[in-house]
């Protein structure tokens, strides 16, 4: 060990790091623990855990293989990245996977226990990869991760099995090394983990501690890389999800509203996690409901809503399309109420684990009848603690139900955020109607929002429900004029939304040749892309809609200034759609979808082919 | 909740709970008995405070149950009462809250809330209408229409079976399942009476003529020359003795059920099945709950079962209060910044 040579550092902005691996390697634990620590690093990052739907399928196949990509780097990151600078492949699958992505001269570490014929079969190799010259453009590191964890674990109470299980342990111990972290924050997150377990605390310490070593004092690498913290504005900071840091938008708003928090929800992914994380504040008086299906994970909210709480539920599509009856009823019945939609791949039952955006028009037109929501997009994982939030004001505000997408890759995603105070965040005002003198169930305020009387008022008991309402008195209807007048007060309530909302912002000239127009997830990917195609000469300017109905007042005069309007998107043009009905506009699309965020080079190829190759000034 | 001292010491009357809609049943309809039961019954059973009170309910002639009541009231979607009552239960365990469904509502459309309701044992009352008919759609058959039902869209009958509600619930571990008849209305006042103090899920089943579209359905029970020889009335600690001069009675042959004569001397009233609402088994209701299957025996209307266990709404508000007592109350600013957390200066 003494005799170890200096190794030369090379200092990098930012990196793209893709581990991969079997489902039951750990793969997504690797990468979150290595994300963590380089969050806590102070580098900005962007993460992508990219897993099949499979909990555990059959070792070794192609099928089976699980990925988790970050990107940290010294300078603004805004995207998982487009193609992996380094590859961590845990066995012949992992490698057949993903290596085409894997940039030309990328960094490639493979465990060449793990390349034996059965595994190569499994992966469908003719021939061995590590001995054939198919990897001669990458910079290969073959490291027999299985025998050095095991070697290091020799003497431990442990199973062989059990053994093999710590083989992640060395993995990031080597990275750690390799981009010269310290490994002291997983230490303690083994520590806290494994407490009751205290003979794996000791092995998976030390399987870290010797992939750690190994890097020191191996020929194998010459290099270790250093990428410097990031610029960020001052401030506490934290690693957040976009699922945890919508958990806990909700208790905020909870808090801010002084309301009790309720959650009527069914386990869907990729939303499961917002209703396990809100199930554990219960200190905070949340009352959490897993209910028997989707409607009634909603219909529980509406009746938790009509009694005076702060109500949401949490899905994906499909439970979305479940829902969507109900969601009807609280608009007929005027209460607030949040929708989460973490969009996934569909339809049907379609990618389960994988992102999309293809949900926008179910959240806006999705019901029978003329049926008038709000519609909120996240669109960074820590966007989603603001917009959740948000959706609770206006749904309070307004007494309407109010959609809130976000998408898989926002839920599972993490990036830096900078935690606010909670003085820093503005309180939600909520009036409930306790007086007895000239209350009427349907008689609007200046917002056409109608009074919350809530059971348990003395005076003030009435009946709402389904059928249609007369005007003010809030009785049974059906005159023709009545509803005419309804379903309009309806409309125009969701409309004057507009009147409380941010305006649409430009970045860059507001006006000129191109705008590039996106909602929720894209934003990092767009804006990526712009900087980009400035560097590269090119005059064009970002805007990024977080409200999607009603949309800013000023989105249209804001989009007649560019000759063109790109809009990239991870479906077909559902807001190409929108934007076309609504300002009788051209614009260009960009679509894919692939199950992943889109990529940089993508829009910034789509964006060259708009400009001409050249608009510059 | 906010209750003014006014409103305690107020003494109800029926009028209290009649709200100002005007009623829009057909003429005749089982519903109107119902209504008029509930109303009769809540100035007894709600001494204070109407406010309390939320009626909740699906689709179906019955769901405008809510309209006609002076409380909180909420019409819901197809299906759905169990769970909305639920979340407003949940939500406020103060109220007292009660549905009022139908059988296709309750049992086909709705079938899956109600049974995890059951097994939730959320503490709400249901007070299911059971016509055997869907009644609102106009005269299709319903999961309680007994099989070969000829009905506008089972011309030639229906060829599947139908459910028993009262073996439903007990068999979802409902911890109150009792039945009526619209046409008995102090029975019901009874039920109605006793479900009420009931803590826990509790289902009343009423047997309600449907006139327009299922008339007659069960005239066997309620008609002068019939009823006693076919209505077993159900009470706790008693011989299950019935017909029209008192001289009938079911002995317990092992899980079987026999009728016999009391009045030849072969059998007395010592040698019969007593009624225990209370058994901590729901084996002997099911028995109960299935035996006018078999020919020659008699309905049973009452309480086939009563008993208590947690319930779901008052289980998730002591948890709160638990952790709460346990970890004091949550402090939001701590949780936003847990976990590792670095500074950027």
């Amino acid at each position: 060990m003494s005799e170890t040579k200096e190794k030369e550092f090379r200092v990098l902005t930012n990196v793209t790091v893709r581990f991969a691996g079997d489902s039951g390697d750990g793969m997504q634990l690797t990468g979150s623990q290595f994300s963590d620590t380089t969050a806590w690093l102070g580098n900005d990052i962007n993460t992508l855990p990219d897993y099949p739907a499979e909990i555990r399928a059959p070792a070794g196949t192609l099928y089976g293989v699980s990925g988790f990509q970050l990107h940290f780097g010294s300078e603004d990151v805004n995207t998982p990245g487009d193609v992996p600078d380094v590859l961590v492949a845990m066995n012949p699958a992992a490698l057949k996977k993903n290596l085409m992505e894997l940039r030309r001269g990328g960094v490639l570490i493979i465990n060449s226990d793990s390349f034996d014929q059965k595994n190569l079969n499994l992966a469908h190799y003719d021939s061995n990869p590590l001995h054939d010259d198919s990897l001669s453009g990458y910079e290969l590191h073959t490291v027999p991760i299985t025998s050095l964890t095991a070697n290091a674990l020799e003497g431990l109470p442990l199973s062989p099995k059990e053994v093999s299980r710590c083989k992640n342990f060395f993995a990031l111990g080597l990275m750690y090394w390799l981009y010269d972290r310290p490994i002291k924050n997983t230490q303690d997150w083994i520590k806290e983990k494994f407490s009751k377990n205290p003979e794996y605390i000791e092995a998976n310490t030390k399987a870290l501690q010797a992939g750690y070593n190994f890097g020191e004092i191996t020929e194998v690498f010459t290099t270790r890389y250093k990428v410097e913290p990031a610029k960020l504005p001052k401030g506490i900071y934290r690693n957040i999800s976009g699922n945890e840091a919508t958990a806990l938008g909700f208790l905020t708003a909870s808090v801010k509203s002084g309301l009790p928090l309720f959650l009527g929800s069914y386990p869907i992914t990729p939303a499961s996690e917002i209703l396990q994380y809100l199930s554990s504040y219960k200190s905070f008086g949340v009352k959490t409901v897993q209910a028997e299906d989707e409607i009634a994970g909603i219909t529980s909210a509406i009746g938790a809503s009509f009694v005076g709480h702060l109500a949401i539920t949490t899905t994906s599509g499909p439970g979305l399309a479940l829902k969507t009856e109900a969601i009807g009823l609280a608009v007929m019945t005027e209460l607030p109420l949040v929708v989460i939609d973490v969009q996934r791949g569909g339809p049907s039952t379609g990618l389960p684990t994988k992102t999309e955006q293809a949900d926008l028009l179910q959240a806006i037109y999705g019901r029978n009848g003329e049926a008038p929501v709000c519609v909120l997009a996240a669109r960074t994982p820590r966007d989603c603690f603001y917009m959740a939030i948000e959706a609770s004001r206006i749904a309070l505000k307004y007494m309407t139900p109010v959609i809130l997408l976000t998408d898989g890759y926002l839920a599972n995603g993490s990036e830096p955020w900078r935690v606010p105070h909670i003085n820093e965040i503005a309180e939600i005002p909520i009036k409930f109607r306790t007086e007895v003198e000239g209350f009427y169930p349907y008689q609007r305020d200046e917002n056409l929002s109608r009074p919350w009387a809530i059971p348990g008022t003395p005076g003030l008991e009435h009946r709402i429900g389904g059928l249609e309402k007369s005007d003010i008195y809030g009785s049974v209807s059906y005159d023709p004029e009545n509803h005419d007048k309804m379903v309009k007060l309806r409309t125009e309530k969701i409309n004057r939304i507009s009147n409380d909302i941010p305006d649409l912002k430009v970045d860059g000239d507001e006006q000129g040749d191109l705008l590039v127009l996106g909602w929720g997830s894209t934003y990092g990917s767009i804006k990526d892309a712009v900087i980009k195609a400035r560097n590269s000469g090119l005059t064009l300017s970002q805007a990024h809609l977080r409200y999607l109905n009603p949309l800013p007042k000023n989105t249209g005069t804001v989009l007649k200034n560019f000759k063109k309007i790109l809009i990239p998107e991870i479906n077909l043009g559902q807001l190409a759609r929108i934007i076309r009905s609504e300002y009788l506009i051209p614009v260009e699309q960009l679509n894919l979808v692939r199950g992943l965020p889109l990529k940089v080079n993508d829009i910034l190829e789509k964006i060259t082919v708009l400009l001409g190759g050249g608009n510059g000034k | 909740m906010a209750n003014s001292a006014e409103t305690t010491t107020k003494k109800y009357t029926a009028k209290d709970f009649t709200s100002d809609q005007d009623v829009r049943w057909c003429p005749g309809c089982g519903d109107y008995s119902i209504l008029a039961q509930v109303q009769r019954t809540f100035p007894e059973l709600i001494e204070a405070n109407k406010e309390n009170i939320v009626w909740v309910s699906g689709i179906g002639c019955s769901s405008r149950f809510p309209y006609y009541m002076d409380t909180y009231g909420f019409h819901g979607i197809h299906g759905r009462a169990p769970i909305l009552a639920s979340g407003v239960k949940i939500a406020n365990p103060d109220l007292s809250v009660w549905v009022a469904t139908g059988d296709g509502d309750l049992l086909s459309i709705g079938g899956n809330h109600f049974i995890h309701a059951c097994r939730k044992n959320v503490d709400i009352k249901v007070l299911l209408f059971n016509n055997r008919i869907y009644g609102l759609t106009k005269g299709q058959y319903s999961p309680t229409s007994e099989k070969g039902k000829v009905t506008k869209t089972t011309p030639f009958g229906s060829v599947d079976y139908p459910f028993n509600p009262a073996s439903l619930a007990l068999g979802a571990d409902a911890t109150f399942v009792a039945r009526s008849i619209d046409r008995n209305p102090k029975h019901m006042q009874e039920m109605i009476k006793r479900m009420g103090k009931h803590k826990g899920l509790a289902l009343l089943e009423i047997f309600q003529n449907c006139n327009i579209f299922n008339d007659g359905a069960f005239s066997i029970l309620t008609e002068k020359d019939t009823k006693e020889d076919n209505v077993l009335i159900l009470e706790h600690g008693k011989p299950m003795v019935f017909g029209k001069n008192q001289d009938k009675g079911i002995k317990l042959d092992g899980p079987h059920p026999v009728v016999v004569d009391i009045t030849n001397g072969k059998y007395s009233k010592n040698d019969l099945w007593v009624h225990d609402e209370f058994a901590d088994t729901p084996i002997h209701a099911m028995i109960l709950a299935h035996m006018d299957e078999r020919p020659g025996f008699p309905t049973p209307i009452g309480v086939f079962r009563q008993y208590f266990k947690e319930t779901y709404d008052g289980g998730i508000r002591s948890q709160i209060n638990n952790v709460i007592e346990k970890k004091g109350k949550g402090d939001l600013e701590k949780i936003l910044f847990s976990g590792n957390t670095w500074e950027v200066n």
